[in-house]
């Protein structure tokens, strides 16, 4: 017996909007800290650049997270 | 239970009809009530029935509808996961660009500051005067203003939006942008009007004897 919850159509749908809503906040969170770390980069200001590249990665790894529970959600089919 | 009985005497006749047709036979158990029902259900994934958006049959749905039908709750949920999938893509790229900035820095870092070099003749900048010059790379051309007698500033010509030539204007106190119309204050170099938003490099200067020499660069934020 798995132990493993499969989902409905439904039920995963509601999944991925979830983490659809917070993939976005964390690409837009990412984007702002590009912008700003480019504007540091150019004004000469170095220390931030690798504290905001430490908290990019950081954020790439749990939407790596978050797309591999997608991938496990998508197998769980009803 | 007359109508039964015609029934099965027409089948029981009928020699395309060999089926036995009572409910006890094995296999038609449910018919007699010993199975639930749901067991002679079609065997049909639910999730794969085609939904209108507005959740009619779809004999109610237009023609059209019926001719190109779209599992709009599987259509749905597709999209948005796909979406997902991009905007992960989407992240892994904006890391490589901090990343690739980070390099960068380290670059830059590691080339250190420019090496001093002679940029121009004192007397040959006359008070109010005005002067271009390359430093550090050929390509990279600055400006050098005389204000006043004892006064030298010396900026990085390049526009901090885009990168456009700027040219001070001496009368007015004020280095302008002709691109996009951005303002700078002379004196400072911080952007006081149009899209510009950081101050222009300054070149740090130095005068021994009669010249004047570029020591390095000095980029700012505010």
């Amino acid at each position: 017996m798995s132990l493993r919850r499969s989902y409905s159509r439904q039920q995963r749908t509601t999944i991925v909007n979830g983490m659809l809503a917070f993939v976005l906040m964390l690409v837009v969170l990412q984007l702002w800290l590009l912008t700003a770390t480019m504007n540091a980069y150019l004004g000469g200001d170095e220390s931030v650049i690798w504290p905001a590249t430490a908290a990019s990665v950081a954020i790439l790894l749990l939407n790596g997270g978050l797309l591999r529970y997608l991938y496990v959600v998508d197998r769980t089919r009803r | 239970m007359a109508r039964d009985d015609n029934h099965r005497a027409n089948v029981d006749s009928d020699p395309r009809s060999p089926i036995d047709v009572r409910v006890d036979t094995p296999g038609r158990e449910g018919l007699a009530g010993t199975t639930s029902a749901s067991l002679y259900t079609p065997l049909q994934d639910s999730e794969q029935v085609t939904l209108a958006p507005d959740g009619r049959p779809l004999d109610q749905q237009p023609p059209w509808r019926t001719d190109f039908p779209i599992d709009w709750p599987q259509d749905h949920y597709v999209e948005r996961r796909e979406f997902m999938k991009f905007m992960v893509l989407t992240s892994l790229a904006l890391a490589v660009g901090q990343f690739s900035i980070a390099v960068q820095n380290w670059w830059r870092r590691r080339r250190g500051q420019p090496e001093i070099r002679r940029v121009a003749a004192l007397n040959d900048l006359a008070v109010g005067g005005v002067a271009t010059f390359s430093y550090p790379g050929e390509h990279d051309d600055c400006v050098i203003m005389r204000p006043g007698e004892n006064e030298l500033i010396a900026y990085s010509q390049k526009c901090t939006h885009l990168s456009c030539a700027v040219r001070p204007l001496m009368d007015e106190g004020v280095i302008h942008c002709p691109c996009h119309e951005g303002y700078f204050d002379l004196r400072s170099g911080r952007p006081i009007a149009g899209p510009p938003r950081r101050p222009l490099s300054i070149v740090r200067l130095q005068v021994r004897g009669g010249d004047v020499y570029a020591t390095g660069i000095q980029e700012r934020t505010i």
